[in-house]
């Protein structure tokens, strides 16, 4: 009986946590749309409900409702596994989030690794499926989503380990807590800049966008799925984008701490500061999309590995001796 | 590589300005309308779907005279016709086939009493194929929902036909 209770317990608590996720997570495709259209000076998607705020519901609701198509050369459990498995990890991986100090679903001591890993093994779900559909162009999608996010990866690792060197510690509250004086925005500026951009290619977000570039190779990965398949794709690529725009805030934006410890601002509950702070990258994540043309290939590569690599591991150094020049190294 | 051109690329101040300007055009008026609650401005001359007019006292203007069914390009008319009791004649079929009509507007054209015109109408998709073989009813029933604008629409085009 008391297995019971506590299993019902955090079966609630990861229902409060996931229904909001999932539920932003169709707002912010709405929002990304209407960003888009309006740099283009087009209207977005305006009409379902006020503001056209429930368009992503009425796609999600077209999408239960289609058909999936399996293709009949696909090795069919790879094939259905490997939305799943995308969009799994993009909402496991919410479980270390903070929104708040004691507002944590798994208040782990090792987050960010937590984070690192789970955001690492979803290049799987992409792989398994442009491989399972047995089809030309998911294949060549798959292939390059793999190899940019493995690039990736690398650089974002090396600028975790730049915020890892001031905390001092790998939980992410305490990330957040060692910003209550300064924000590492300042300090780690370039560091940020390099995560963002690290971020776009992580997510598979246009400049980044090779593995579904529509121009070469239809949809990417995505090609074969159809129906409710299609519609997980599309909500884990989101969730991550979320997650992304949650670790930035986390890691350089302080978090849910208010930006100035002031009698009108830190009345604000820090949810709602996250939650902001999410918001403002990810509509620079829009703009950018908005804004820039598609990388090629090999400027994809040479930007992971011949600029960004250098640079985060050269910020490394300069950060660990400037720490251990004025003995500013924490103490654990 | 110049030394200018290496400090823009560290800045990255071709992707800020770029930046500046999206957000700058975010907040411009939207240069497309919002479809089906409003609609773009039509000409007069505009030419949409098939209309026969009649005069004011309720007598069809049409006098089965089939220079439009003559001229019809992709002859997508069909008329017969017969003598009335009272000695007109009118036509007892008018029927368009609005998928072979290219909208040429010679019909109108042709017309010596505008009786077959194109209104301003252009949402009149159908489900199934038979629903747009219009027939002198409908055209008819046309004319009389549209005949203040498509009146209104010959006159001010008169001056230049």
């Amino acid at each position: 009986m008391e297995y019971l209770n506590i299993i019902f317990q955090e079966t609630y608590k990861i229902l409060f946590l996931l229904v909001p996720v999932l539920v932003s997570v169709a707002m912010i495709v709405w929002l990304d749309r209407r960003v888009w259209a309006f740099v283009q000076k087009r209207q977005g998607p305006n009409v379902v409900g006020p503001f056209g705020l429930l368009q992503s519901l009425a796609d999600a609701l077209k999408y239960i409702f289609k058909e999936i198509i399996i293709p009949a050369s696909s090795n069919k459990v790879i094939f259905i596994l490997a939305p799943i498995i995308t969009m799994t990890l993009a909402l496991t991986a919410w479980a270390v989030i903070p929104f708040n100090e004691n507002n944590v679903l798994a208040n782990i001591n090792v987050g960010i690794l937590y984070i690192f890993a789970v955001s690492s093994l979803g290049v799987y779900g992409i792989i398994m499926g442009g491989w399972a559909s047995n089809s030309k162009y998911p294949f060549l999608g798959a292939i390059r989503s793999a190899a940019q996010m493995v690039s990736y990866e690398v650089s974002i690792g090396i600028i975790i380990i730049n915020v890892l060197l001031c905390v001092g510690s790998l939980n992410l509250n305490d990330i957040v807590k060692a910003q209550e004086n300064m924000w590492f925005v300042i300090p780690l500026f370039p560091m940020f800049v390099i995560f963002f951009i690290s971020a776009l290619a992580e997510t598979n977000r246009p400049p980044f966008d090779l593995p579904e570039a529509e121009a070469e190779l239809v949809a990417g990965y995505q090609t074969e799925y159809s129906g409710m398949m299609y519609a997980m794709f599309w909500l884990g690529e989101y969730a991550n984008i979320l997650l992304m725009c949650a670790l930035g805030s986390i890691l350089f934006l302080g978090g849910w701490l208010s930006p100035i410890d002031l009698f009108p601002f830190n009345m604000i509950p820090g949810a709602i500061w996250l939650i902001f702070k999410i918001l403002f990258l990810f509509i620079l994540f829009a703009l950018v999309k908005a804004i820039v043309p598609r990388y090629r290939y090999d400027q994809l590569m040479r930007l992971g590995w011949k600029i960004f690599l250098p640079l985060s591991l050269t910020y490394v150094v300069l950060t660990a001796s400037y720490l251990f020049y004025f003995n500013l190294l924490p103490v654990i | 590589m110049k030394i200018s051109r290496f400090f823009k690329t560290i800045l990255m101040i071709d992707f800020i300005s770029g930046l500046l300007i999206a957000i700058k055009e975010l907040f411009k008026s939207k240069k497309t309308i919002n479809y089906p609650f409003e609609k773009g401005k039509i000409s007069p001359r505009f030419r949409g779907e098939h209309a026969l007019r009649r005069y004011p006292n309720g007598e069809e203007r049409c006098i089965a005279c089939k220079l439009c069914e003559a001229v019809c390009p992709a002859q997508a008319i069909t008329i017969e016709s017969s003598q009335r009791s009272d000695g007109s004649r009118k036509t007892t079929r008018y029927d368009i086939d609005m998928m072979k009509c290219i909208y040429c507007g010679l019909c109108e054209e042709s017309c010596p009493v505008d009786a077959i015109v194109q209104g301003p109408n252009f949402e009149f998709s159908t489900e199934t194929r038979e629903e747009l073989y219009y027939t002198k009813e409908k055209l008819l029933d046309n004319g009389d929902r549209w005949e203040n604008i498509l009146a209104a629409n010959i006159k001010s085009d008169n001056p230049y036909r």
